[in-house]
């Protein structure tokens, strides 16, 4: 069985390498700026301790006054996971740096939020629709889309 | 070797000539009958095969019950689909435990699965390149309709909105047993296919213009 590891055990481990880095820390997930999700998505990936080598999943969630990017990594090394969540709070062009350098599986994943929920993932290698097709008129996982 | 008591032995000479007389004059008596035509094997197989049918029937007849199918299956009624071709139902009792992986060599497409719209150009290119004759079996809720699906952005409401069908079987999913009933009806309604052109639709080498 995986053992979460909660968000604040990380948080204490990650503030003083990355002061400002965290901006909340709930009981299962960090909440991480979006400027410094790449630094530390890499830092837990190859951090002595910590090896999150495992990227579990990447989705989104639209809460009407900001899109949110939920991700799940597990550290197979340690046998446990963590959640990181980041916010873009632009309607219009919602922008996130793209996980994809770090953790291959993070491409298509990327692509699909991208294409439900249109999000744009910045630095993505191939950032194109995957499940629909091109000619879609909207992002149909959002909340306001209507067909 | 004992000497059986219930059968007459012949022990007198005298006896004997006249039983051997006998015998020959039975002999003789059947070689007057006339020998059977050595021959008579050659037309045995002409007598045993010829049946007096339309060609209609019998084109239909080799059609409907040679079914091959193609390969479409998107989604769970796939899984019936394969039940009904596996032992317990056994479809090959109705001629279509082939299934072809190549298009080309099928006869009949059985729609097991919910099609989206990303997916339906490759049904369709499936479709156009099985051989004439071909037909279609809408299998499920999702092929007839797009079932609980067909209000999705994504969701093709019905196969026969890009290819035509023939036989719609209901069920969500369908049973093998729902499935082979379709495929019954579909035979059924092959067997009354016009298979082969009347005399005058034929092209005519003595008429003048004709191409050939």
């Amino acid at each position: 069985m995986t053992l979460a590891l909660t968000a604040k055990e990380i948080v204490s481990q990650l503030s003083t390498r990355f002061p400002g880095a965290i901006e909340e820390a709930g009981a299962n997930a960090a909440l991480v700026k979006s400027d410094s999700l790449l630094a530390v998505a890499e830092h837990l990936k190859t951090a002595d301790g910590l090896k999150f080598d495992y990227l579990n999943y990447i989705t989104a969630v639209d809460y009407y006054d900001y899109f949110e990017v939920v991700y799940m990594l597990t550290s197979l090394e340690y046998n446990r996971s963590v959640t990181l969540k980041v916010r873009c709070y632009s309607r219009n062009n919602p922008t996130v740096p793209s996980l994809a350098s770090i953790y291959q599986g993070a491409d298509w994943q990327e692509r699909e939020v991208y294409d439900l929920m249109g999000i744009k993932f910045k630095g993505h290698p191939n950032l194109k629709r995957i499940l629909l097709w091109e000619g879609f008129d909207g992002y149909p996982l959002r909340k306001d889309w209507n067909r | 070797m004992e000497i059986d008591s219930n059968k007459d032995y012949i022990y007198d000479d005298a006896e004997l000539d006249r039983y051997e007389g006998k015998v020959i004059e039975k002999l003789k008596t059947s070689s007057r009958k006339s020998i059977p035509d050595p021959d008579a094997w050659l037309d045995e197989d002409i007598k045993r095969n010829i049946v007096v049918t339309s060609l209609d029937w019998v084109i239909n007849w080799a059609r409907r019950s040679s079914m091959w199918t193609a390969v479409c299956y998107p989604a769970c009624c796939g899984m019936e689909w394969m039940a009904t071709l596996a032992p317990r139902f056994d479809g090959s009792r109705f001629g279509l435990e082939i299934m072809r992986a190549s298009p080309r060599q099928a006869d009949l497409l059985i729609t097991a699965g919910t099609l989206t719209w990303k997916m339906a150009p490759n049904v369709k290119r499936i479709y156009e390149q099985m051989a004439e004759p071909k037909w279609v079996i809408a299998m499920g809720a999702c092929g007839i309709s797009g079932g609980i699906f067909r209000s999705g952005y994504n969701v093709v409401p019905g196969y026969n909105k890009i290819i035509p069908v023939d036989v719609y079987v209901p069920g969500c999913p369908p049973r093998p047993e729902a499935l082979l009933y379709g495929i019954q009806q579909l035979q059924k309604k092959i067997a009354k296919i016009k298979a082969v052109p009347d005399l005058d639709e034929l092209p005519n080498p003595l008429k003048k213009g004709t191409k050939l």
